[in-house]
C-alpha cells in the first residue's frame, strides 16, 4: 500500500514526470480499488448537492474551464482527475466562490448548491464559504496556537459553543488529539507538513461545513501522512461530502466514490481550455472507462 | 592556499582528468572584495568620526545637568535640554497619534481592499510615493499655513505634531503595505474559506501577523519625525522655551531647535551643550533603531 503512494514525494511545483505517471500504472490501480469504503455506488447520483449545467470558468478573456456538466452525490467522495493546467484546481475553487478572491475570474453557466445559484446576485460568498471548506494543497496553518487554529472559525462565525470541547472534538476526527493534546498552545508552524494538513482539516471541520473541498491535499506529504489523510477522508465521507483533486490514480481509486476526468482541449487559436471527459463510479472509470482517453490517462500513456 | 590535492584512497578505475583545484580569478576576486571593504569603510568611518568628535567636544556636558535643568541664556554652566526633551515627547506622540491610525488604515485599504486594478488605488499610490520624496521644508510651509494659521492653532505642540504627521505618513503607508503584503496569501484564503469576512481576516489575521513589519517601519518613520528641525523652524519653533508643554496647546521646544539655537551662540559654553545634546539625540534615535532591528529579528519568518 504503501509503495502506491510514491509519486506523491514530490514538489508540488515540478510538473509531473513521466515516470511519475507511469508509477500510477493501472494494473496497480484496480488492486487497490477495493481499500475503497467499502459502500456500493449507485450509477447516478442519488442525492444531489451540487449541480452543474453547463458551467464555464473564465480569468479575464481566457476560459479556463468549459461546459461542465455534472452531479456531485451528497456523502459522497467524488475525485477530480486529470493532466495539470485542466483546471481542476479551477472549478473546484468555484465551488465555493474562492475564484472571487482572484481577479477578472468569473462563472458562467448554472452553479447549484442544493439547487440554489451560488451565482446569483442576492448569495454572499461568506454563507458559500461557511458551508462549502476548503483545504489547500499547502497546508495553510496560521500563524496562531493550534488550539487557536481550531477556533478561528468557530469564533468568526459567532458559533456559540463550548470552545475547549470543540477544538478536542475536531482535533479527535482529525486523527490529531492524540499527538497534540499537551501542547494545544504551541505554534501550528511547530508541527510536521503532515499534521499542519490535518490541523487544516480539524480547523475546516469545526466550522460545521456540509462539503469539504480539497485541493491536492497530500502533494506535500510523506506516504504515511498520505496514508492518514486518506483514512481520515474515507472515515468523514460519512458525514461529509468530499471533493478531492489528485494527481495520484491510486489516491483516487483508494478513496473516492466517484472519479471525473478532465482533460484539455486545444482549440484553432492554441488555447487549451479544461473539460470533463468522462464521469462515473471510480470502479467503473477505473476498470471500463468509455473514452479512450481516460483509458490512456490512468493507464500511464497519457503524453 | 596552494594548490595541493591530496588522494588517501588510490582507486585505479577513478577518471583520469578529475581535477577539483578551482579555476576561479583569485586576483580579480581580492582586489574586488577590497573595493567593496574600502566603501564600506569610507561610510563607517566618516561616522565614527563624527561620533568621536561630538563626543569629545560635548563630554564636560554630558552629565545629568542636561536632562534637569532647563536652557538659560545668561548662565550656560547651568543650562540644560529638559524642555527640549520632554517638547521631543509630546511632539513625537502627537506625530505617532495622527500618523500611525490613519497611515494604517490607508495602507490596509489600498492592500486589502482596494481592487489592483483600481485607477484610484494606483494614482493614490503613485502620490503617496511621490509625497515621501517631498522635502521636509515644504511640509512646513503647509503646517504654518494650514495648521499654525488658517486653523489659528499657533506654535503648538500639536501643531508640529500635525505637521510632522503629515510628512511621515507617506513613509508609514509605504511600510505598512509593504508588511502586509509580506504576509502570504494563503493565509488570507486560509481565512476567508471558513467564511471569515475580509474585515475579519485583516483584524485577526494579516494584520497580526504583519505587526513586526509594521512595527519596524513605524519606528523608523517616528525616528525621522524626531530629528526633523526645518519644517518646526518654519513654524516659528524658534523662540527661547523654559518650560515643559503642558497640553496639546502648549508653546514647545525639541531637541533639534535646541541644538540649532545653542550652535548660533558665539560662547564656546554653548557649543559644548549643543554637542553635549547632539549626543544624546544620537542615542535616542540610535536605542530607537536598535529596538526596530530587535523586533525584525525576534520575529523573523514564520512562514
Ligand atoms: N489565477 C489565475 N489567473 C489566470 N489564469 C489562471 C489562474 N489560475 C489558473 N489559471 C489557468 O487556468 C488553467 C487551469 O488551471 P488550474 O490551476 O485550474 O489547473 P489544474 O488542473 O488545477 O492544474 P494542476 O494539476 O497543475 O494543479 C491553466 O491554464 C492556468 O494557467
Ligand atoms: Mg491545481
Amino acid at each position: 500500500m504503501m509503495s502506491g503512494t510514491m509519486s506523491e514525494i514530490h514538489d508540488p511545483n515540478a510538473p509531473q514526470s513521466t515516470s511519475d505517471l507511469a508509477n500510477t500504472g493501472r494494473m496497480d490501480v484496480s488492486a487497490v480499488l477495493d481499500e475503497g469504503r467499502g459502500v456500493v455506488v449507485p450509477e447516478s447520483v442519488g442525492e444531489v448537492v451540487f449541480n452543474l449545467d453547463d458551467v464555464h470558468v473564465f480569468y479575464g478573456d481566457f476560459e479556463a474551464v468549459r461546459d461542465v456538466t455534472m452531479q456531485i452525490g451528497r456523502n459522497e467522495i467524488t475525485a477530480f482527475i486529470g493532466p495539470s493546467g485542466c483546471g481542476k484546481s479551477t472549478l473546484l475553487r468555484s465551488f465555493n466562490r474562492m475564484n472571487d478572491l482572484i481577479p477578472g475570474a468569473r462563472v458562467e453557466g448554472l452553479l447549484a448548491y442544493h439547487g440554489f445559484d451560488i451565482y446569483a446576485p442576492d448569495v454572499d460568498p461568506i454563507e458559500v464559504r461557511r458551508r462549502i471548506g476548503m483545504v489547500f494543497q499547502k497546508p495553510n496553518v496560521f500563524p496562531k496556537s493550534i488550539y487557536e487554529n481550531v477556533a478561528y472559525g468557530p469564533k468568526v462565525n459567532g458559533m456559540k459553543v463550548n470552545m475547549d470541547d470543540l477544538v478536542e472534538e475536531c482535533l479527535t476526527r482529525a486523527a490529531l488529539w492524540d499527538e497534540v493534546k499537551d501542547d494545544l498552545k504551541k505554534s501550528a508552524y511547530a508541527l510536521s507538513g503532515g499534521q499542519q494538513q490535518r490541523l487544516v482539516i480539524a480547523r475546516c471541520i469545526a466550522v460545521k461545513p456540509e462539503v469539504i473541498l480539497m485541493d491536492e491535499p497530500c502533494a506535500s506529504l510523506d506516504p504515511i501522512a498520505t496514508a492518514k489523510i486518506e483514512d481520515l477522508m474515507k472515515e468523514l465521507a460519512a458525514d461529509y461530502t468530499i471533493v478531492i483533486v489528485t494527481h495520484n490514480m491510486q489516491q483516487a481509486a483508494r478513496v473516492s466514490d466517484r472519479t471525473a476526468f478532465f482533460t484539455a482541449d486545444v482549440d484553432a487559436q492554441g488555447v487549451r481550455h479544461g473539460r470533463l471527459v468522462e464521469y462515473g463510479p471510480t470502479r467503473s472509470i477505473f476498470t471500463a472507462p468509455n473514452d479512450p482517453r481516460t483509458e490512456d490517462y490512468i493507464s500511464g500513456r497519457f503524453g | 592556499m596552494s594548490a595541493t590535492l591530496t588522494r588517501p584512497f588510490d582507486q585505479p578505475d577513478a577518471p583520469a582528468d578529475l581535477d577539483l583545484r578551482g579555476h576561479g580569478q583569485p586576483l580579480v576576486d581580492k582586489t574586488f572584495r577590497w573595493i567593496l571593504f574600502l566603501c564600506l569603510f569610507v561610510g563607517i568611518a566618516f561616522l565614527a568620526v563624527l561620533l568621536a568628535y561630538v563626543v569629545i567636544k560635548g563630554w564636560p556636558r554630558l552629565d545629568s545637568r542636561l536632562w534637569t535643568n532647563m536652557p538659560s541664556i545668561r548662565r550656560p554652566e547651568q543650562a540644560g535640554a529638559e524642555s527640549a526633551i520632554t517638547g521631543t515627547l509630546w511632539v513625537i506622540a502627537f506625530t505617532a497619534l495622527f500618523s500611525l491610525p490613519i497611515g494604517f488604515l490607508s495602507a490596509v485599504y489600498l492592500e486589502e481592499y482596494a481592487k489592483p486594478t483600481s485607477r484610484f488605488a494606483r494614482f493614490v499610490e503613485i502620490n503617496i510615493q511621490n509625497l515621501a520624496a517631498v522635502p521636509s521644508i515644504v511640509y512646513g510651509i503647509l503646517g504654518l499655513a494650514i495648521f499654525a494659521r488658517a486653523l489659528a492653532l499657533g506654535q503648538t505642540v500639536i501643531t508640529a505634531g500635525l505637521t510632522l504627521a503629515l510628512l511621515v505618513l507617506p513613509v508609514v503607508i509605504v511600510a505598512t503595505r509593504e508588511a502586509l503584503r509580506a504576509v502570504p496569501q494563503n493565509i488570507r484564503h486560509g481565512s476567508l474559506a471558513l467564511g471569515a469576512t475580509l474585515w475579519q481576516t485583516t483584524w485577526r489575521q494579516t494584520m497580526p501577523a504583519a505587526i513586526p513589519g509594521m512595527a519596524t517601519g513605524t519606528i523608523l518613520a517616528l525616528s525621522r519625525a524626531i530629528g526633523e528641525a526645518a519644517p518646526l523652524l518654519l513654524l516659528g519653533a524658534v523662540t527661547f522655551i523654559s518650560f515643559n508643554p503642558t497640553g496639546p496647546f502648549s508653546a514647545y521646544t525639541t531637541l533639534p531647535i535646541q541644538i540649532y539655537n545653542w550652535t548660533k551662540e558665539s560662547r564656546e559654553e554653548f557649543q559644548v551643550l549643543a554637542a553635549a545634546t547632539i549626543v544624546l539625540l544620537l542615542v535616542i534615535l540610535l536605542a530607537m533603531n536598535a529596538v526596530a532591528i530587535l523586533i525584525r529579528n525576534r520575529t523573523q519568518k514564520r512562514w
